[in-house]
């Protein structure tokens, strides 16, 4: 199987990563080399096996839906304080509705 | 000083023979000197970790101490440290100063010891090389044209050339015990659930795990019995009662002190592949084994040949999920020009994010689109489980699992940096270790033309303490893991 350059785009839109074309063509190089590398699997019959998506199996721990930060406020400064941009607690983007 | 072990050194703080500060600053001077060569290090904050390290003087002073008060440990760029810069070796998060500390941070804080400095990485773990840093490749103390092996290669070439006693590292597909491997190091990856990764930013997490890197099995040991242990804020974190890892480290035992340990040897790890002179210390090593009462088993792991290929679509989903958390609102890279929130959005991580990373949110986002998710992530998941039985039905036959860490010795800084899949294959051995979230250990069984070579013990899950007594005891017969780059004297 081989991507073609449409797709690439395409992935990079979906992952949000603008993507120039002279980049796109020689991550299609790229990628159509690791996907050849992934096809050895294809080859392999793995009917009634059933998918692992963890090392242990675990269920999920479940806790209290409570407040246990103490210090909000502080908190929340320590970490708006890194923001690219805030203003009154909140996060700015750009305007999304008009 | 440098020379000794962990435990000597905690002797040493403990007996007023040398101070904590005294210690750090020994090391400080040493990465002051040796750093610009190497890269190991992104950020060293001095004053930070000398007042760290007059806490600890007085915790000493109090007789207050535990094992590793005193004591500087470098920690990979990818644990967030509360008011120290935290960059994953990316652009992306090149202003990030964390306003928390991870668990491992938390642990090592708690136990007194001092942050020394953040370790140069791959981009956010991506690599084997270290050569995806936004700050630049480490080179290897042994031979500064050679790569230290990534992703923690800041850590590995740290520890190697005696710019920190320890480091800590993560591995979710290599990460510590291939660069351990390559700059002579011992390097543990413990059973997936056993460290917390609170605070340790994600690349794959069902694969990621942290670990330590040192220069003996007997300082992993030391190092695990620190960072391991039960956190509720890592949901996939175990709670098993704690440990202590030195327990199976006796001085003594006998001539033949693993007498009844069974050693697997898969064919696999031996069917060609890897560098011939590597082999042979390979061999040498096993040869040493049997000296040590230890008997091989020849077995099989039939799928582990898949290994690279199921990681390849796993490791990328599971990135390309954790990274979309990079989007220039919270905190870290913003572009500085874009007309709606899209842009902002693909600019940020445009620029933000080098050349592997991005291919690798690329993999996993085709993998996990509409139309190829059971062609690719099913299948690949139900491979994870196939190697994951060869390794249960191997271990029914055998105690510890021995092949080589890595298929050469240090390659040549941008050897393989222009070819994704040759980089990918260097993690042959080590990759289908976390896929089955075993523990692993890479400790140095002797030098192919002058460079390190790493043996890779395997364990059955939470046989930690198992592990680190059979590579102690390879260590308390050869003398590999004390021989250090001549040049960092």
């Amino acid at each position: 199987m081989s991507l073609t350059l449409e797709q690439v785009r395409r992935v990079a839109h979906l992952a949000r990563i603008e993507i120039s074309d002279a980049e796109a063509e020689s991550t299609l190089g790229h990628l159509n080399d690791i996907f050849a590398l992934i096809e050895e699997m294809q080859a392999v019959d793995t009917q009634g096996i059933e998918p692992m998506a963890h090392a242990q199996d675990l269920a999920q721990r479940l806790r209290a839906d409570q407040v246990v930060v103490a210090d909000q406020m502080a908190r929340r400064n320590a970490f708006q304080a890194i923001a690219p941009e805030t203003e009154a607690g909140l996060y700015l983007v750009p305007k999304v509705i008009e | 000083m440098i020379e000794r072990s962990l435990h000597e050194m905690a002797q040493a703080l403990a007996h007023k023979e040398i101070s904590s500060v005294e210690l750090t600053g020994l090391y400080l001077e040493r990465i002051a000197r040796h750093n610009p060569l190497l890269n190991a290090f992104i950020t060293v904050d001095a004053e930070r970790s000398l007042a760290q390290a007059r806490q600890a003087d007085e915790r000493l002073a109090r007789g207050a101490q535990s094992a590793l008060t005193g004591i500087p440990i470098a920690h990979k760029d990818i644990f967030c440290a509360r008011d120290w810069r935290t960059t994953c070796g990316s652009k992306m998060l090149g202003n990030f100063v964390s306003p928390y500390d991870a668990s491992v941070i938390e642990r090592f804080q708690a136990a007194g010891a001092v942050l020394l400095g953040k370790t140069n990485m791959d981009e956010f773990a991506m690599g084997s090389s270290n050569e995806t840093s936004f700050y630049g490749p480490v080179r290897n103390p042994w031979d500064s044209t050679c790569v230290p092996g990534g992703s923690s290669g800041g850590s590995a070439a740290a520890v190697a050339a005696r710019l920190s006693p320890a480091a800590t590292g993560t591995d979710t597909g290599g990460s510590i015990r291939q660069p351990a491997a390559l700059c002579g190091l011992s390097g543990m990856k413990p059973t997936y659930g056993v460290i917390s990764r609170y605070g340790m930013i994600a690349f794959a997490s069902s694969l990621d795990q942290a670990g330590p890197l040192a220069r003996s099995a007997a300082d992993c040991a030391l190092l695990l019995n620190t960072m391991a242990g039960f956190d509720e804020r890592d949901s996939t974190s175990l709670d098993r009662p704690p440990e202590d890892y030195t327990r199976e480290l006796p001085s003594d035992g006998g001539t033949q002190p693993l007498r009844g340990i069974r050693i697997g040897l898969p064919e696999e790890f031996f069917a060609g592949g890897c560098d011939q002179e590597v082999m042979q210390l390979v061999e040498q090593a096993i040869a040493e084994y049997r000296k040590l009462g230890a008997e091989t088993v020849a077995l099989s792991l039939p799928n582990m040949r898949l290994s690279v290929a199921a990681y390849y679509v796993i490791a990328p989903a599971e990135a390309s999920s954790n990274l979309a958390r990079f989007d220039g609102v919270r905190y870290g890279y913003r572009a500085p020009e874009y007309d709606d929130l899209n842009e902002m959005y693909s600019r940020t991580r445009a620029q933000g994010f080098g050349a592997e990373v991005k291919r690798r949110i690329l993999i996993g986002t085709y993998v996990l689109s509409h139309g190829y998710y059971d062609a690719y992530y099913r299948q690949a998941q139900r491979i994870r489980r196939l190697i994951a039985q060869d390794f249960a039905a191997a271990f029914r036959q055998c105690d510890v699992i021995v092949g080589p860490t890595s298929p050469s010795t240090a390659f040549k800084l941008g050897e393989k940096a222009a070819d994704p899949v040759q980089m990918y294959l260097s993690d042959i051995y080590t990759i289908a270790v976390n896929l089955a979230g075993l523990p692993g250990l890479s400790i140095p069984c002797g030098f192919a033309r002058g460079l390190p070579a790493g043996l890779q013990l395997i364990g059955n899950y939470f046989r930690e303490a198992r592990l680190l007594n059979v590579a102690h005891r390879y260590q308390q017969v050869t003398h590999w893991h004390q021989a250090r780059p001549d040049a960092f004297a």
